[in-house]
């Protein structure tokens, strides 16, 4: 139940952060990808405000064995970088370019988005479903490294 | 408008306040695509609920901060062709390289992981690509 709490505690924190910043407005977005436009320098600032909370974070699980709820924590960070990593984030990267929309800011918009949300986030969840299948193929191509 | 930068500010502390209550009392790391991502394609397991929780929590602050905030209109392209490509690239895309720009951006280059950090390099390199070709060459956003 505390881990119910504290999921919806973080996630109105999320929720909340991503309204206020205007990171659900996808001329902000685009704005910012747009450096041969009018460029928006927003999104530096949000991401930047971002990490302070989470730098602190990373320092105070790095001294603990387990959550406050006595959860495990996540395992240090691999350094694999394989071909997934790099063809997934391009990937996202250009579908992120072209509708200035990223998962986070698709759920936070839900409620006044629009019908264009509902089909942004009804594609998403498809393209989810089907990523399994396309990770499953780029597993066994033979590595060319 | 000017104070945009300040909002950016403050709302960016609230993202990462997000994510390090998720972190310290959930043990998780806070990412949109995964919480979301594995909710579809079944690999939430027992943690089920508690990404429904949080998922829940981010459709229902702006709700209720909506009436005390300014007016906030997203923008979204009513191109319905550019919004199923769009979304089907963000889903299968952020499941492929396993997170997205609150994963491996925000959580994962705050703890200098090499994975976050070259997969925020290669989303951001990838969308800036996108927008000049979409926008400025082919005219379609």
């Amino acid at each position: 139940m505390k881990r119910l709490i504290f999921a919806f505690i973080a996630g109105g924190f999320f929720g909340a952060g991503l309204f206020v910043s205007g990171m659900t407005d996808t001329a902000k977005v685009q704005g910012w990808l747009d450096v041969f436009g009018a460029w928006d320098p927003t999104l530096a600032f949000v991401m930047g405000g971002a990490m302070i909370p989470m730098f602190i974070a990373w320092a105070i699980a790095k001294k603990r064995t387990a959550s406050v709820l006595g959860t495990p924590l996540p395992p240090p960070p691999s350094s694999r970088i394989d071909r997934k990593l790099i063809i997934g984030s391009v990937l996202f990267g250009a579908g992120w370019g072209l509708a200035g929309i990223c998962p986070g800011p698709s759920i936070a918009s839900l409620s006044y988005g629009g019908t264009g949300i509902y089909i942004f986030v009804a594609a998403m969840l498809t393209g989810m479903v089907l990523a399994p299948f396309l990770r499953t193929r780029l597993d066994k191509m033979v590595p060319a490294e | 408008m000017e104070q945009d930068w300040i909002w950016g500010l403050i709302g960016g502390l609230l993202i990462g306040t997000g994510g390090a209550f998720y972190l310290l009392f959930n043990g998780r790391i806070m990412g949109a695509s995964g919480i979301i991502g594995s909710l579809v394609d079944g690999s939430a397991g027992n943690t089920k609920w508690e990404k429904l929780v949080f998922l829940a929590g981010v459709v229902l602050l702006p709700i209720l901060l909506f009436p005390v905030y300014r007016e906030v209109d997203p923008h979204i392209t009513d191109n319905v062709a550019v919004l199923v490509a769009a979304g089907l690239l963000v889903g299968v895309g952020t499941r492929i390289a396993n997170g997205c720009t609150s994963g491996h951006g925000v959580c994962g280059i705050s703890r200098l992981s090499v994975r976050g950090i070259v997969a925020t390099v290669c989303y951001i390199l990838a969308g800036g690509v996108g927008v000049v070709i979409f926008r400025h060459l082919l005219g379609v956003i």
